[in-house]
């Protein structure tokens, strides 16, 4: 008989588990194979069933994603001079020919400028309103907390309306200052909640030795505080961008032009010359990629910032 | 290097008050200690002359200049904290360098004198390490680094050798005077370890619930206690207390205890009602006769010496005795006082009467 561990274990146990896991990651995960190689296939081979799982990747559905495409007689089709480039052979064999640009990248960039200026704003503001309310004696602090914490208690989208009409008067619709201001106050009870646990946890002494050693207390905090609070700050930005770069009702509401962002516009792809899922994917597909790389570029902060609290002390 | 004056000192947190009107004088180059147990009050009165807490009411001067309200940045004092508050970011050289940095010291001038500090605490060896990985008396070293590094008018050590095990305290305790007998800096250290304090300190203040209870060198506050709380705080076995009812008037030089007359030093003020005897325990001897008597209930050996309880009509009483002689339990014995060491207190008010021994000992 072997040794038996409470503790550690057993051979079979860990099989187990190891199969719960790789069957909720191919649960997860499914979905985004699914949409990434609808991204690559063609027209016909996405809409065709079964699916297939086999196909002969294309690059239609990101061509597509980036133009605007004409669809021109036959006569006129053939007096065409041979396509000039990759990509206008690939609408050329779909029968079009290209117009112009797509609004998608003008869009993914609205998105990066807001989702991003949001963030950076939540950090700022929710990194000092945390350490005051982590180590001053601020007159009310429990009832503040409690009403930034009670911003987040009904859905955002309940004050759709007021913050319209108060946007047009203020001309902030469709603007990014008005975008990034109002993700940013989504996202600042969130931030501030979540920093003020993180700056607790960092000793007092450290900022007091800075205090002793002729450093200001801004100093103090710069040097002292921001450093040790890396690993908070990194998750905060991860949940406050996640959220800032899905958002879709507000954008909805509020955006259609100038400021509009990615999540709104994609599916207004479906409606240009029939529904092209693989323009549809490719767009989410790179709709993707930003908070993937963040989050990848974070990924060590983040996991010891979600169990932070749970395996120190 | 300073002298630290503490005037009248108050400190109120809401409504409880930390310090309450502490006065004494920290001479230049003294190793100073602020003993008392936990919340007396002793770390609220270093951070207070640290400047990261500001007094209520009170003067600090630091050689004559008044910085009670200035913050801490201002004062060029030094501190050592109880968990040594090493920048976990950073690595040793960099913790140490780190308040030359902020004065604008020149990169090689700090170079140089990192590298002095590091020759003095021996800590050459670990300058590129990061601080997490070091050993408690190596982060204790770096801190002082760091404490010294930049010649402040004043250290101030918060329970320094507290995170430290037993056997690694009493070295570092020793290396921590030696440093200061080389430096004479003027060094304010709180401690709630009465053997700590006696073993290394020039001066102690004594506090207990925010009021300073006795402030002196330690062979005055251990001989003469001021108070009943500083004779029971100081010494291990405390002082015995002898309870009885009496009067005393300047000049008497016995007080009764019971029907037996116990010679003290000459009284110079006058008392009546519950008074308290005081007697450390090796004061006491055990003789076969005597006329004060009492009963052994337990006797504890510690090798040169022992620790006799003995009940008497007054209290419970210990002896500190040769381990030699013998102590049954069960047996009763004389006991006699060394007469010019004893103590007397008024029981109400648990000061220490004046007698020709005490006087002209500071009272808090």
């Amino acid at each position: 008989m072997s040794a038996y561990s409470i503790t550690e274990p057993t051979r079979r146990s860990k099989w187990v588990a190891a199969l719960l896991v790789t069957l909720y990651t191919v649960i997860t995960l499914l979905p985004l194979v699914w949409i990434i190689s609808t991204g690559f296939k063609s027209g016909q081979d996405s809409i065709s069933y079964p699916p297939k799982v086999v196909f002969q990747p294309s690059l239609e559905g990101y061509v597509n994603l980036f133009t605007t495409r004409t669809r021109v007689s036959s006569d006129e089709f053939g007096n065409l001079p041979p396509p000039a480039t990759w990509y206008d052979e690939i609408v050329r064999d779909q029968g079009m020919v290209i117009a112009g640009p797509s609004r998608f990248g003008e869009r993914f960039l609205n998105s990066v400028i807001i989702g991003f200026g949001s963030t950076f704003l939540s950090i700022v503001l929710g990194t000092l309103a945390a350490y005051a309310f982590s180590r001053f004696k601020v007159p009310l602090k429990d009832d503040l907390l409690f009403f930034i914490l009670s911003t987040r208690m009904m859905p955002p989208i309940a004050v759709a309306i007021p913050i319209f009409l108060m946007y047009r008067s203020l001309g902030l619709s469709d603007t990014h200052l008005g975008m990034i201001l109002l993700y940013t106050a989504v996202n600042i009870s969130l931030a501030v909640w979540l920093l003020k646990g993180f700056i607790d946890e960092i000793p007092r002494e450290y900022e007091e030795a800075a205090l002793i050693d002729g450093y200001t207390r801004f100093q103090a905090f710069r040097k002292v505080v921001l450093p040790q609070a890396a690993t908070g700050i990194a998750s905060t930005a991860i949940f406050c961008l996640i959220f800032a770069w899905n958002e879709y009702a507000f954008a909805v509401l509020l955006t259609s032009g100038t400021a509009q962002t990615a999540p709104p516009f994609i599916p207004t792809i479906i409606g240009v010359g029939g529904q092209d899922w693989p323009a549809v994917a490719a767009g989410a597909t790179i709709f993707l990629l930003p908070v993937m790389i963040f989050t990848i570029l974070l990924r060590k902060h983040l996991l010891r910032g979600i169990t932070f609290g749970a395996v120190r002390k | 290097m300073a002298e630290i004056v503490i005037r009248d000192l108050r400190k109120e947190f809401g409504s409880f008050t930390a310090v309450k009107g502490s006065s004494f004088t920290i001479r230049d180059g003294e190793f100073f200690m602020l003993l008392g147990p936990s919340g007396c009050g002793k770390t609220t009165t270093l951070r207070m002359i640290a400047g990261l807490e500001l007094p209520t009411s009170g003067q600090i001067l630091i050689d004559g200049e008044d910085v009670s309200q200035r913050p801490a940045s201002q004062r060029d004092i030094a501190m050592v904290f109880q968990m040594f508050a090493l920048y976990p970011h950073m690595n040793v050289r960099k913790n140490i360098s780190y308040p030359l940095v902020s004065q604008g010291v020149p990169r090689a001038q700090v170079q140089a004198k990192v590298a002095e500090v590091a020759r003095i605490l021996g800590i050459e060896s670990i300058l590129d390490k990061p601080v997490g990985g070091l050993s408690g008396g190596d982060r204790q070293r770096v801190a002082l680094g760091r404490a010294i590094v930049r010649n402040p008018k004043a250290f101030m050590m918060d329970e320094p050798l507290g995170a430290l095990d037993a056997e690694f305290r009493e070295h570092m305790a020793e290396e921590l005077r030696a440093l200061h007998d080389r430096m004479k800096a003027t060094t304010v250290y709180v401690t709630h370890d009465q053997l700590e304090a006696m073993q290394m300190g020039d001066k102690i203040v004594v506090m207990n619930h925010g009021v300073v209870e006795q402030f002196g060198t330690p062979q005055d506050i251990y001989d003469h206690p001021a108070t009943m709380f500083v004779a029971d705080f100081i010494g291990s076995p405390a002082m015995n207390f002898l309870r009885f009812e009496g009067k005393v008037i300047p000049g008497d030089q016995s007080v009764a205890l019971g029907d037996t007359p116990v010679a003290l030093p000459e009284v110079q003020e006058s008392a009546f009602g519950p008074l308290v005897l005081g007697v450390r325990p090796e004061h006491v001897s055990l003789t076969d006769g005597g006329a004060y008597r009492g009963g052994i209930i337990a006797a504890e050996y510690l090798g040169t010496t022992q620790i006799v309880t003995l009940a008497t009509p007054h209290g419970t009483i210990k002896a500190r005795v040769p381990s030699g002689q013998v102590a049954r339990v069960g047996e009763q014995l004389g006991l006699s006082f060394r007469a010019g060491s004893l103590s007397l207190f008024d029981a109400a008010s648990g000061r220490a009467l004046r007698t020709a021994a005490n006087a002209g000992v500071h009272h808090g």
